[in-house]
């Protein structure tokens, strides 16, 4: 039902003919998560989804993150403990490197939605939220800033936390965190 | 359109700083364009993200708008002594009227979400309690239960209402603080003093039981760090008995004079449609006559036991949010007050040998006890596979703490959904056409921590 998860880069989303098991709601994969449903849309599917979701009445965009799942199982190795690196998700749908995760809520009976995006790290978009929900402007700008995944319509898609002039994805799994060579600027007298 | 608009001009500043040699230190595109070069969609945008201006008024404001109608665009901080802390606001004005605010942050960033995934679970918490400085104890709650969700573990009731109590104080001081700059924001320096001397009196309370005043790390995955200690019941009595009236000093000293209602009424409104579109909560979201809390309307911990009201405002204006943050003290006091009544006994952590270490003491008699000890502070307790997400009403909105884990004994992604990043964003809304005298008061009445905003 999974497909192998070598094929992180290439490989193009399957079209995925909607296979009988997994509960679906609005037309995509959903799983129970504590206190909340966990919905997986395609990234095509995202923008239906969503306003399915508005239509619903889940009226506030309460959370957008990024979640960067490049040494998901295997980032404890050197600490002597190898995981599973296999990353299953309902609905047979194939894991990518980017999880972009979306949190609704309705006021109404304060019921929660969680949205699972998988976005390849080949083209990391996914289609902003903004015209829907203006309350995402700043979580998509963090997304972005931390993560690179561009939102697909966002007015104003700078960094907002690091500087303007930064160059790499800081939260990224592959970024040198800490490794970023010291410059000490002494003074010029000698001692 | 605007984007290239916006390239162009990058590319020419760019162009105009190599050609005198300079290095450019401008962050560029992160700052507010000039009316000039903002077409009308971007000052739509800006401005009626939720419909507050129609598009001919936007027309109007972008390339038609009157040559000889000049407008400024000033700086206001990162260090301007009322923008409570290192926020930056770029404002354009027309006259003394603010046309556009562009809030700036990251001042602040300190990659703490980056902090968080290199730190084991138990070490989690001295890491999240420093986002949210003015109310640490939430930032350890959600973390601490976000963690416990996808343990599956449940804590003892003790620990439960040791949480409770010592986050309705925190909520209590954390208002008070806001009471305090709000009153100083505005001119009533004096309050500033007595704001500050009742917060304080809190924080002893926290020196008490935690040791620390502040950044607490007491609230721990499984429970909290250590029991209440002995006589916490008195000071707490103190607490209750001793605020109330200093709370009906601030009534006479601010609720009902003429200056600040002057200055705080029908200031910086927001409507619910726009709070809830733009994501804001809390005591923004409450003052509009939305009541949206998260201790009633998703109780966590035992707040389904305790008896309290959720204040709401009508105008959705500074007066409302600064008569919300008051009336929640008082509202606190009643919780803590019914917490005083039912403390149950008991374990103050889970007795779970995987999540909580030995007692001190057992360390000094057994071997096991001390490799068990040793093994959990430094390799940590290894939690399942999973996502959790756990939102919990702190004193600026909702605070939510998103943990990957991915098995091992740290988290693979920690995220926190701090409530005063989303809420920043109502400033351009609710500073729209004020003057920038009130301007001062809109950005104290939203009581951003800029901890929390660039984590």
């Amino acid at each position: 039902m999974v497909d192998t998860p070598a094929a992180d880069e290439a490989a193009p989303e399957p079209a995925d003919p909607e296979p009988a098991p997994p509960a679906l709601r609005h037309g995509v994969p959903v799983a129970e998560a504590p206190g909340t449903a966990v919905l997986h849309p395609t990234r095509e599917q995202l923008a239906e989804v969503v306003e399915a979701l508005y239509a619903d009445g889940y009226l506030m965009c309460i959370d957008v993150t990024v979640v960067d799942y490049l040494t998901f199982g295997r980032r404890t190795a050197a600490e002597g403990d190898i995981l599973s690196t296999e990353r299953t998700l309902p609905g047979g749908l194939a894991p990518e490197r980017f999880e972009v995760v979306y949190h609704f809520l309705r006021h109404a009976d304060h019921d929660r939605v969680r949205l699972r995006v998988q976005v390849p790290e080949s083209d990391p978009t996914v289609v902003s939220l903004f015209d829907r929900y203006p309350g995402t402007e700043a979580m998509e700008r963090e997304a972005f800033d931390m993560f690179g995944v561009r939102f697909d319509g966002h007015p104003d898609l700078t960094r907002i936390l690091m500087p303007e002039d930064w160059v790499g994805h800081p939260l990224r799994k592959d970024y040198a965190s800490g490794r970023i060579p010291v410059q000490f600027k002494a003074s010029a007298d000698e001692r | 359109m605007s984007t290239t608009q916006h390239d162009s001009e990058q590319v020419h500043d760019a162009e105009a700083a190599a050609a005198i040699g300079a290095v450019s230190t401008s962050e560029g595109r992160q700052e507010l364009l000039g009316a000039d070069v903002t077409a009308a969609a971007e000052r739509l945008r800006e401005l009626g993200a939720v419909l507050r201006v129609s598009e001919a008024e936007a027309m109007l404001l972008g390339e038609g708008a009157d040559p000889n109608d000049e407008t400024m665009i000033i700086n206001m901080g990162p260090q301007h002594p009322s923008t409570h802390g290192v926020l930056r606001l770029m404002m354009e004005l027309r006259g003394e009227t603010v046309v556009r605010t562009k809030p700036i942050v990251g001042y602040l960033h300190t990659g703490m979400e980056w902090t968080g995934e290199e730190l084991t679970y138990i070490q989690g918490a001295t890491n999240v309690t420093r986002m949210d400085y003015a109310a640490p104890l939430f930032n350890e709650l959600a973390f601490s239960m976000s963690v416990e969700q996808l343990l599956g573990i449940e804590v003892p009731p003790r620990a439960v209402w040791i949480r409770m109590l010592m986050s309705e104080l925190n909520r209590m001081s954390s208002h008070l603080l806001f009471l305090a700059t709000n009153g100083m924001d505005i001119g009533a320096v004096s309050m500033m003093l007595y704001g500050w001397r009742e917060r304080e009196e809190v924080l002893r309370f926290f020196e008490m039981v935690t040791g620390l005043r502040m950044n607490h790390n007491y609230i721990r995955p499984g429970g909290v760090a250590a029991d209440l200690p002995d006589g916490w019941r008195s000071a707490v009595l103190r607490l209750l008995e001793m605020i109330p009236p200093r709370l009906d000093e601030y009534d006479t000293l601010l609720t009902g004079q003429p200056i600040w209602r002057e200055r705080l009424q029908g200031v910086g409104t927001i409507t619910t449609e726009e709070c809830i579109a733009l994501g804001v909560t809390g005591p923004i979201l409450r003052s509009t006559g939305f009541a949206a809390d998260l201790r009633r309307d998703e109780p966590y911990l035992a707040y389904d036991q305790v008896d309290f009201d959720i204040v709401v405002g009508t105008y959705g204006d500074c007066f409302d949010r600064y008569a919300i943050r008051l009336n929640e003290v008082r509202e606190s006091m009643r919780i803590v007050a019914q917490i005083l009544e039912q403390m149950p006994k008991g374990d103050y952590r889970i007795q779970d040998k995987k999540v909580t270490p030995p007692p001190r003491a057992r360390i000094d008699e057994s071997m096991e006890a001390l490799i068990h000890h040793f093994k959990i502070f430094t390799e940590g307790f290894k939690v399942p596979e999973g996502e959790s997400y756990v939102p919990i009403e702190s004193p600026r909105g909702e605070l939510g703490c998103y943990i990957v884990s991915d098995g091992s004994s740290k988290p693979y992604r920690m995220h926190v959904r701090g409530p005063s990043f989303v809420n920043l964003q109502c400033l351009p809304h609710m500073m729209h056409n004020a003057l920038i005298a009130d301007s001062v008061a809109i950005i104290s009445s939203v009581d951003p921590i800029m901890g929390e905003v660039d984590r």
